[in-house]
């Protein structure tokens, strides 16, 4: 558990080091370093992530409604070192008027699929992403599922589905 | 002569009429065929499959351009069985949560169960006694087993030997009387409980998950001479589906898949969770990253998880199963049938459940069969996630199918999509 918690204190000093003035907070949180950076920085954070802190494994990109009225959305990257066997969290937020983050697709080819989740259920648009398509719900369905103002039960007549009644003439 | 459909090779000499509608019938059955009209040659067309199709192992949909019998690109959908589980999360308690997780991964619902236990657990600092880890790493080892037979049955099934599946489903079925034996359903298990697990393992169950290791043993001994030297089963698979650690790594592979290209990302070595830093275990791992790799790799975590039975067994404590405290998890049941303040809280924890710290969030993954399956849970002080946010390891898969498929033969793509062994349930969420 020290060997873990020292090797989180390492990669936070080297971020500090590296990125002291681009960076909005950073801390350890149950057990994982956290970055929290502005959305204009998270493109160039991630590639000196990849190529320099040798952060090769993107394990997760994902969204979060926190319904406040400025900085609405929050996008979350869950990365893995597998050189020093470390994880992380990059966090970055976007407002509700101006729902777009830089793709990191680019960087990490996984990002792409997990990219189209977030702009699936929130809306976020990804800047350069190469194929920004809803993935699990039809292109021609117009909400945004997860966020919050979405009622649990969905809404009516928002999705064409088939007849399952049998045709009686 | 340009052959556009099976129509054209036939001459039907009686019914015509008939026999032309039966093989128009047949022409149209689970494809849908566009020939393109600047191909002078008419190899290449578009080629649907799915979502209803027996080989895609649930509602997958694969669209194929073909060039000839070559996959120049392939485009996956997915999708077809979204229920919005992690809408659902955010309306429901902790607890009442977990069984929805059985119906995510549902070939494998213990490890489900557990990761959503083990991430609640670490985000409300919830203590799990000893002997209560020890029955989750024996049941996730099982669950484990459970899952990969169904894999190798219908990998095998797959590339044409029909009565394999027979075999391992033989095996599945004793997996599933255990667990009828332990939580009291075969399938959807939901015995693991945020604290620790429901009820004990009785005396007849841990004799009969002991009799299963025992046999289980000599029937993978038997697999493994069938198979593993099998003309038809290496022709079929080795070579087949290759992707290389490099890319593996960038497109985001997990599990078997990953540790077929060479790279050792085992969670429960990385980051030990339960007690899987006291048992002894190898990852195996394979470099080739072929189709054929991933056989070997699943192969031999199945009896990497027949050590860790035995070992847990034998370092396995007596003692309490659930966490003896009543804000923090269920009482047991005769403190409930007996005692006013066991009503109580069985009532409060039903209503409120555990509420972890407003503001806090954290993960916690595990090492599910398919690879890894993390929880990334926000909490806003009530008994509901605020955002409950689940990794699946499917989801990761498929993505890397897209690439894996390019350039394969179209005869391989069942054996393909069996050999990564993705479970809609899970990556459509």
């Amino acid at each position: 558990m020290s060997n873990s918690a020292e090797k989180s204190q390492t990669i936070i000093a080297e971020i500090k080091k590296a990125h002291g003035d681009t960076i909005s907070d950073i801390g350890e949180n149950y057990g994982y370093p956290m970055v929290t950076i502005k959305k204009e920085y998270i493109h160039s954070f991630c590639s000196w992530l990849k190529n320099e802190a040798h952060f090769s494994f993107l394990v997760d990109v994902f969204g979060t409604d926190r319904f406040t009225s400025e900085d609405r959305f929050e996008v979350i990257y869950n990365i893995f070192s597998l050189r020093t066997q470390t994880r992380i969290f990059v966090k970055t937020f976007c407002s509700e008027e101006d729902p777009t983050v830089d793709s990191v697709s680019d960087i990490w080819t996984s990002a792409n699929w997990n990219e189209r989740e977030v702009f699936d259920m929130y809306g976020i648009r990804f800047n350069n992403h190469p194929d920004l398509r809803r993935i699990y719900m039809p292109e021609d369905f117009e909400y945004y599922p997860l966020r919050k103002e979405f009622p649990l039960i969905g809404i009516p007549g928002s999705i064409d589905l088939p007849n399952t009644t049998p045709d009686i003439d | 002569m340009q052959v556009k459909d099976i129509n054209d090779k036939v001459s039907p000499v009686f019914f015509e009429k008939h026999q032309r509608a039966i093989y128009k019938a047949l022409e149209d059955k689970h494809t849908t065929i566009e020939v393109d009209t600047d191909d002078p040659l008419s190899t290449r067309m578009i080629l649907n499959m799915g979502p209803q199709h027996p080989a895609t192992h649930g509602v997958l949909r694969v669209i194929m351009e073909l060039n000839g019998e070559k996959i120049t690109k392939c485009k996956l959908d997915v999708g077809y069985l979204h229920r919005g589980v992690e809408k659902i999360a955010e309306n429901k308690t902790y607890q009442e949560f977990m069984p929805y997780t059985d119906r995510m991964d549902y070939l494998a619902p213990y490890s489900n169960n557990v990761a959503l236990c083990t991430a609640v657990e670490k985000i409300a600092d919830i203590p799990v006694p000893l002997r209560a880890q020890y029955i989750r790493m024996i049941c996730c080892e099982l669950a484990r087993i459970s899952a990969h037979l169904l894999w190798l049955g219908t990998m095998v099934m797959d590339a044409g030997a029909i009565s394999f599946f027979i075999w391992t489903f033989r095996e599945r079925e004793r997996i599933y009387d255990i667990f009828d034996e332990v939580a009291g359903h075969r399938f959807t298990v939901s015995h693991s409980r945020i604290g620790g697990v429901t009820n004990d393992l009785t005396p007849e169950s841990i004799q009969k998950i002991k009799k299963f290791i025992d046999d289980f043993e000599k029937e993978l001994v038997d697999w493994h001479k069938l198979l593993d030297k099998n003309r038809i089963f290496i022709d079929r698979n080795q070579g087949v589906g290759t992707i290389n650690h490099k890319n593996g790594i960038d497109i985001g592979l997990t599990g078997p898949t990953l540790r077929a290209t060479g790279i050792a990302y085992d969670l429960r070595k990385v980051e030990p969770y339960l007690q899987y830093d006291k048992v002894d275990f190898m990852v195996p791992t394979r470099t080739e990253g072929d189709n054929l790799a991933r056989y070997h790799v699943r192969m031999e975590e199945m009896s990497e998880s027949l050590s860790i039975i035995r070992q847990c067994f034998e370092q396995m404590p007596t003692g309490p199963i659930r966490t003896d405290d009543a804000k923090k998890a269920y009482p047991s049941k005769d403190e409930v049938y007996y005692s006013m303040e066991g009503l109580i809280h069985d009532f409060m924890m039903t209503d409120t459940g555990v509420c972890p710290p407003e503001g806090a969030e954290s993960y916690h993954a595990v090492e599910a069969p398919k690879g890894e399956l993390g929880y990334y849970i926000q909490s806003d002080g009530t008994g509901h996630p605020w955002r409950l946010k689940i990794t699946s390891p499917s989801f990761k898969n498929l993505q890397g199918l897209e690439i894996i498929m390019d350039g394969e033969m179209v005869a391989d793509t069942v054996v393909i999509i069996g050999g990564v062994d993705p479970v809609m349930g899970e990556a459509d969420k």
